[in-house]
């Protein structure tokens, strides 16, 4: 990491593309971050492949099947002293979601400035914060599958829109899940002082954040497609 | 994942060297025995795609005279030959076998970035082979829908396989892509952050830039193929319809409907188009590497065949629809999909010109892995060909679903890349078991496969012309068929068989080999990359023993002038022996 570029001394660089592709091709690194940091980008490109896909699948099948799709902020709706409140639920869950972003961001600083009380209980903070956010999607499930909203068919309108729901929402709920217990074995390591002992260095909180924010980040996807449309 | 290592990349020196032979040898972190453990499962299995294909070989030119070949298992046969050879096969073999084994030589490292993750790779590939083989044996055996798996026929009643064989094998593909990434992210990684001094990217050998932007192409490749099969195991196993319209089927009225086939026809080509070059950049980059070495000639054009490599993968991504000008598409799709196509040409084409060029003028040295180099060029120029033909609308409609597009894959990423693979393995066996093999029987294992293929494909791709459709059991008695086409399919028949047969001289050369081969030395071919240069022959856990090695060069300064070898290894310093021509910015 802190190995200097073997053609630093003076080299001068050519002009324009020529330059840039010398310029980055030179160093034994081609970015200067740890490895673990690097595969986590590239491992986070190739999931976003995977969520693009069913998002474009669900708006294909959204556009041809036959029947009407139903009404999503009837269907989401929650009724709340008698009064039906579209997309109550989800507005919750978004804000959650987004809100654990932050402590795991102020978590990642504490991380850097070597806190690790602070850095625990924020990490814990977020996992709670994801647990919440999974709890109330089964309730969610729970209410539309009370409902009669199946995977094969349900009484609104299109079969697809329950598949698509069921399975889009599901495997976005288990990166959450798998999020909520990465974060507690991280956490756990940096209250133990595992990663003290290994140099004192909590890259790896970063690197957990990386993956906690990306998936919000496709929540908002998620959300945007299937909630708002 | 990432703790592991960010520990032990300060002191990499301080490696542990595993003690008992399942440390060793089974469950082993070491990227050489795990590219081996790789490689040999991956030519087992290919083993049994090949005797699948000599058995509906048999049927088709010996029509009604083998009892145990009837319609289902051939079906069963063609669809696992298919899925075995692409995949687990040629995707394993170029990207698990040779991207381990190579990238850690090629580039000076000790290892793969994270070692643990990489050894389970290839344990849950094993998995994987398992899990596919076990659908021979379930009831109703093996799926037999054709390799592209297209809904709703995959799914449905009447199809061999519907019952277990479909779901085991989407499952089989699942655990294969999980494999893959864990795999893939070690090899993008190990490429792009742990080369060691002096090692830019501009002076890495072509095979590693051939398998790194391969595997790159596979991590954004396979999530499509992974997205189509969860969305089929769904709709088979709990009844949604992603791709499934409203349909009859063995005449009742399914419970499907609203679905969309097609879709399931783009995300796989979207993953299969790509993964046409997840096998080919590989086999570009190990064969420019061989051109070089046995030509004693700098590889023609590097920086060149780098930005081709780039920009076939690049273009993979927007050309998959080609495969589909048969499924129903707006024309004007048709007509882009046809021009990115054959702009793939292009790069492609650059390439071929640029290895004919490096062996203009070489000093050729024709050996196994050097004769097998040179086949490959006629084979995949052959291949490329008739691609050019395959990629216009108009020429694909009446050929689409015919022999003339078997035998133009076959030829262009069957053959060729597996061409490659033999010249590649015959090419670093010294290296990896320290022995030579049998040059006698190499030369004997290639002019009878080489010849043998070509036996077997160009009448193949006459019978295509007649307009004989692929994947069919029996043609019965059919007018357009002439006589001397049904004697064609027979002698077809034999050349299969005795390629088949032919590969029985490798295995035996490369096993008797083990023991009974000449001590190779540290590096035979007098060749100037890393791997080459390593202190033990075969190299030791770690590599490069208490140094890592420091480069200087690119790695194809063969017969620079003033040099007192005709090859000036990488780790030899410009001012030793003037760098002869060089793409890095250490001048």
């Amino acid at each position: 990491m802190s190995e200097a570029a073997v053609t630093g001394s003076g080299e001068v660089l050519a002009e324009g593309g020529k330059g840039f592709v010398q310029d980055f091709s030179a160093d034994r690194q081609a970015f200067h971050v740890p490895w673990g940091k690097a595969m986590m980008w590239i491992f986070l490109l190739s999931d976003t492949f995977i969520f693009s896909c069913f998002l474009v699948s669900y708006m294909k099948v959204r556009m041809s099947t036959t029947d009407p799709w139903p009404n999503p902020s009837e269907v989401f709706g929650l009724e709340v002293a008698g009064v039906s409140v579209p997309l109550l639920l989800i507005a919750i869950m978004t804000f959650i979601l987004i809100t654990s972003s932050g402590t795991m961001a102020l978590a990642v600083n504490m991380g850097y400035r070597k806190d690790k009380k602070k850095t625990f209980w924020l990490m814990v903070a977020t996992a709670a914060l994801g647990a919440s956010f999974v709890g109330m999607q089964a309730f969610e499930w729970t209410k539309l599958i009370m409902e009669g909203v199946r995977p094969w068919g349900n009484p609104f309108g299109a079969a697809q829109f329950g598949s698509s729901f069921f399975m889009i929402t599901g495997f976005h709920g288990m990166h959450v899940s798998a999020g909520v217990i990465y974060l507690l074995v991280v956490a756990n390591r940096v209250r133990t002082g595992f990663y003290e002992r290994r140099g004192d260095n909590y890259e790896i909180v970063e690197i957990a954040g990386l993956y906690w924010h990306f998936v919000d980040l496709v929540w908002v996807f998620i959300f945007a497609f299937f909630y708002l449309w | 994942m990432a703790y592991v290592s960010i520990a032990d990349r300060d002191h990499e020196i301080e490696h542990h060297d595993p003690q008992t032979f399942i440390t060793k040898y089974v469950y082993s972190q070491d990227h050489k025995v795990i590219a081996i453990q790789y490689g040999g499962l991956a030519i087992l299995i290919g083993l049994v795609g090949m005797i699948l294909s000599s058995i509906f070989r048999l049927q088709l030119g010996f029509p009604d005279t083998f009892a145990f070949i009837n319609p289902e298992n051939y079906l069963q046969f063609v669809s696992t030959h298919g899925m075995i050879m692409v995949i687990y096969l040629l995707t394993a073999l170029f990207l698990g076998g040779f991207g381990n084994y190579l990238i850690p030589l090629q580039l000076g490292s000790r290892d793969m970035v994270f070692p643990f993750m990489n050894m389970l790779s290839v344990w849950v590939y094993a998995l994987s082979v398992l899990i596919l083989i076990a659908s021979f044996f379930v009831p109703g055996g093996a799926t037999g829908a054709g390799w592209t798996l297209y809904p709703p026929q995959a799914i449905s009643p009447g199809t061999p396989g519907v019952d277990m064989g479909i779901i085991l094998m989407l499952v089989s593909l699942a655990v294969f892509i999980v494999a893959f990434t864990m795999g893939g992210l070690n090899y993008v990684t190990t490429v792009l952050q742990a080369r060691c001094r002096g090692m830019t990217l501009m002076r890495m050998p072509l095979s590693v830039w051939g398998i790194f932007m391969a595997t790159i192409l596979g991590l954004l490749a396979f999530p499509a193929l992974l997205v189509s099969a969860i969305m089929m195991l769904l709709d088979k196993t709990i009844g949604t319809s992603f791709f499934m319209p409203a349909m009859m089927a063995a005449g009742e009225v399914t419970d499907y409907g609203g679905g969309s086939p097609v879709l399931f026809q783009h995300l796989f080509w979207f993953f299969g188009h790509p993964e046409v070059y997840i096998v080919a950049l590989p086999a570009f980059g190990i064969v420019s590497d061989l051109l070089s070495v046995h030509a004693r000639k700098n590889i023609f054009g590097y920086r060149m065949m780098v930005w081709a490599i780039l920009a076939i993968g690049g273009l993979s991504f927007i050309v998959w629809a080609h495969h589909m000008y048969v499924s129903g598409m707006n024309p004007y799709f048709g007509f882009f999909f046809a021009t990115t196509t054959l702009i793939i040409a292009v790069p492609t084409a650059l390439k071929v010109y640029n290895w004919v060029l490096t062996l203009w003028q070489g000093n050729i040295h024709l050996r196994t892995p050097m004769l097998f180099a040179i086949g490959f060029i006629f084979t995949f120029t052959h291949g490329g060909l008739t691609g050019l033909f395959l990629g216009n609308v108009t020429i694909d409609l009446p050929l689409s679903d015919t022999y003339f597009v078997v035998a133009h894959f076959h030829m262009v990423m069957g053959v060729s890349p597996v061409l490659v693979v033999f010249g590649a393995i015959y090419h670093w066996y010294p290296k990896m078991t320290g022995r030579m093999y049998n040059e006698t029987l190499g030369k004997w294992h290639f002019w009878l496969t080489f010849l043998g293929t070509y036996s077997l494909y160009l009448p193949m791709h006459y019978i295509g012309f007649l307009g004989v459709p692929r994947r069919y059991f029996a043609m019965g008695n059919t007018d357009f068929m002439p006589d001397s086409a049904i004697t064609l399919n027979t002698s077809m028949t034999i050349s299969a068989l005795i390629i088949a047969a032919t590969q029985s001289i490798f295995l035996y050369n490369i096993i008797v080999s083990l023991k009974k081969g000449k001590p190779a030395g540290g590096n035979p071919w007098k060749a100037t990359s890393l791997e080459w240069m390593t202190p033990d022959t075969p190299p030791k856990h770690g590599n490069w023993g208490h140094e890592l090695p420091v480069v200087h060069r690119w790695a194809y300064d063969y017969a620079v002038p003033g040099a007192a070898e005709d090859y000036t290894p990488q780790t030899v310093p410009a001012s030793e022996v003037p760098v002869g021509r060089d793409h890095g910015v250490d001048h």
